[in-house]
């Protein structure tokens, strides 16, 4: 656990202070999962419920094909992508570790969540100053990607090994087993439908809450996840 | 009395040898199995002494044995069942009472270890198994006895496999399936409300001609009939792909037999061979009449949401409702929200910048 706390990081927030947060990988990783993910949510409701029926002859057409062609290497862009960032948790800087865990048994951490709450509710008047993810962001990073994230993989390509059929990796690898867990295909249809909710909900309050903090907080978000760098103001 | 092989049996039925090895050719054929196969289970059939069957029934509807007794092949029917009746199947053996009763210990006694239980529907287990009585007693006894000597058990249907209708929410029997109540012997799953006739035969043939048990998948279905899904061999998925469906039963797109999905087919989430093998002598299956798949092989199929939705209800929030309802409504909450914070944050943000501003502050 190398998220170092609030006070070692004191010095390095002074107003007109920048600090290179980001790295290069992180942010490019950010911008094609927002990418991915979008493609998924659409394609992935267009998969369960799919739009009208186009006329002409079924040879002719291969709407659907394209449409689950464009979810599933959305769906291997984010996989893949997912590796790499764990990768990059290891070899990157310090705050490249931090969606990875919670630092569950920081009292400060604790207590900057309660701050960051209080700070969502009006009651505080001013917020407090990151490096890295605030507490309260951290927190929904964590169950969204982290978690959610991985759940949406291993449940994707259970159902893409479905279709692949045995022999292929992802048979191998998830449908095997997962299905089973879940009981049968259909649950794992509906508990993959569910948690995309849980992200498409995940997007909103996070595009909502970086604008905001990019406004109204002490810190820049939306360029620091363009540049790397985070400037702080008072 | 020594002990006779099959292919005894089968002349003993009157079944010629040329119709024998047309039975053989056949069996390899509908295992998928290659053409040389032929002679080797002719061989095993010939050399091999007869593995008895015997076939109980626990709380079940009988529509596996009718589809087994319409097994399309008139010879593969004749030779399995012929094989079978000898032994014990409580429906379809002419013995009854005591007498029939008897047939099971003389079995048990004669082939301790070395006889297959195929045990249609399943046992309830509450009120000590009182709702399924078999000859005098509670069903579960009998089958635990049966199968203690059992050398394998094959799971007739989706009541056997899985449960069934009658172990649906609440399931006031508590019907359970067989693999929950023995777990000591090779069981083999052959789920399907009832299962394709050719895949019963097939599947009782492939044990006793060769003596070991099919390939099976995690869940203990034989691999060869239950490895793929209706959807993966489905004669309408060229529709499914281009994006061709019914949207009403008496549409335009139904008449030109456009894919089901849209109406409810569960034929993607399906494991069973129904799109190859098909019913009645390969004459049609549901989705080739016009009618979705409703997923009668899986696992509590029965309580799964509406046979017509492709989005399907789930109860876990406690009031009837589907994924993409519950998704939208928390989304626009979150959505309104959203603005209302944000509207909040920027009058705050004025005050406090007009505050500031007054205090002449930083
Ligand atoms: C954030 C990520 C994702 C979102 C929002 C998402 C969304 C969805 C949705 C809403 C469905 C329809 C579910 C239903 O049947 O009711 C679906 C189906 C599916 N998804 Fe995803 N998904 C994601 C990730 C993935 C990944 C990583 C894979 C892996 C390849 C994947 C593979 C599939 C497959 C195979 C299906 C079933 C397609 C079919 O039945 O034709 N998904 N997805
Ligand atoms: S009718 Fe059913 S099984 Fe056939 S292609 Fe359509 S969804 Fe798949």
């Amino acid at each position: 656990m190398s998220v170092k706390s609030q006070d070692d990081e004191s010095a390095i927030t002074a107003a007109g202070n920048t600090v290179y947060v980001y790295e290069a990988p992180v942010r490019i990783w950010h911008w094609l999962n927002a990418l991915s993910i979008v493609v998924m949510a659409v394609t992935g409701y267009l998969i369960a419920s799919p739009l009208p029926s186009v006329a002409g002859e079924a040879s002719d057409n291969f709407l659907m094909g394209y449409i689950r062609f464009a979810h599933f290497a959305a769906g291997y862009v984010f996989a893949i992508g997912m590796l790499l960032r764990l990768y990059w948790a290891f070899v990157g800087n310090h705050h490249a570790r931090q969606l990875f865990m919670l630092p569950v048994t920081d009292k400060n951490w604790w207590a900057g969540l309660v701050q960051e709450m209080r700070w969502y509710l009006f009651i505080e008047k001013y917020p407090k100053k990151y490096v890295g993810h605030n507490p309260l962001g951290h927190l929904f990073m964590f169950f969204a990607i982290t978690l959610g994230g991985t759940f949406m993989i291993a449940t994707g390509f259970a159902l893409y090994g479905e279709g692949a059929q045995e022999g292929h990796w992802s048979h191998t690898l998830f449908t095997g087993w997962l299905i089973p867990l879940f009981g049968q295909s259909q649950d794992v249809h509906t508990w993959h439908h569910m948690v995309a909710w849980g992200i498409v909900l995940f997007m909103i309050l996070h595009i909502y809450t970086a604008i905001r903090e990019d406004i109204l907080s002490r810190q820049t978000m939306i360029s620091a996840m363009i540049s790397g760098q985070r400037t702080f103001r008072e | 009395m020594s002990v006779e092989t099959f292919y005894e049996v089968m002349r003993r039925q009157g079944i010629s040898r040329r119709s024998f090895l047309k039975f053989c050719s056949l069996t390899a054929a509908s295992l998928g199995l290659s053409p040389t196969m032929a002679p080797k289970i002719a061989h095993a059939m010939e050399t091999k002494p007869r593995t008895p069957v015997i076939w109980l029934h626990g709380l079940e509807c009988t529509c596996c044995s009718e589809s087994f007794i319409r097994s399309a092949h008139p010879l593969a029917k004749d030779v399995v069942l012929s094989m079978l009746s000898l032994d014990y199947d409580d429906t379809l053996m002419a013995a009854a009472g005591h007498q029939a009763e008897a047939i099971i210990e003389q079995v048990k006694t004669k082939y301790k270890g070395n006889y297959i239980l195929a045990v249609e529907g399943n046992p309830p287990l509450n009120e000590d198994g009182m709702f399924c009585i078999h000859g005098g007693r509670p069903f579960v006894e009998v089958l635990k006895e049966t199968a203690a000597d059992a050398k394998a058990i094959i799971s007739w249907g989706s009541c056997a496999s899985w449960g069934c209708v009658q172990a649906a929410k609440p399931n006031p029997t508590r019907a359970t399936p067989v693999h929950k109540v023995i777990t000591d012997k090779p069981i083999i799953k052959v789920p399907g409300c009832p299962p394709i006739a050719e895949v019963m035969t097939a599947v009782v043939t492939y044990m006793l001609t060769f003596d070991r048990i099919p390939e099976l998948d995690r869940q203990g279905r034989p691999k060869m009939f239950y490895g793929q899904r209706i959807h993966d061999k489905c004669y309408r998925r060229p529709h499914f792909d281009a994006g061709q469906f019914v949207e009403e039963w008496d549409d335009e797109a139904a008449r030109k037999g456009f894919c089901l999905y849209k109406m409810g087919c569960k034929g993607p989430t399906t494991y069973n061979a129904c799109s190859t093998v098909r019913w009645n002598g390969g004459v049609s299956f549901p989705i080739q009449s016009g009618h979705g798949c409703i997923g009668c092989s899986e696992d509590g199929f029965w309580d799964k949401g509406g046979f017509y939705d492709r989005v399907t209800d789930i109860k876990e929030f406690g009031v009837e409702s589907n994924a993409d309802r519950v998704g939208g409504t928390v989304a626009g909450i979150a959505g309104a929200a959203v603005a209302a914070h944000a509207a909040v944050s920027a009058l705050n943000k004025a005050r406090n910048d007009k505050n500031d501003q007054n205090k002449g502050d930083k």
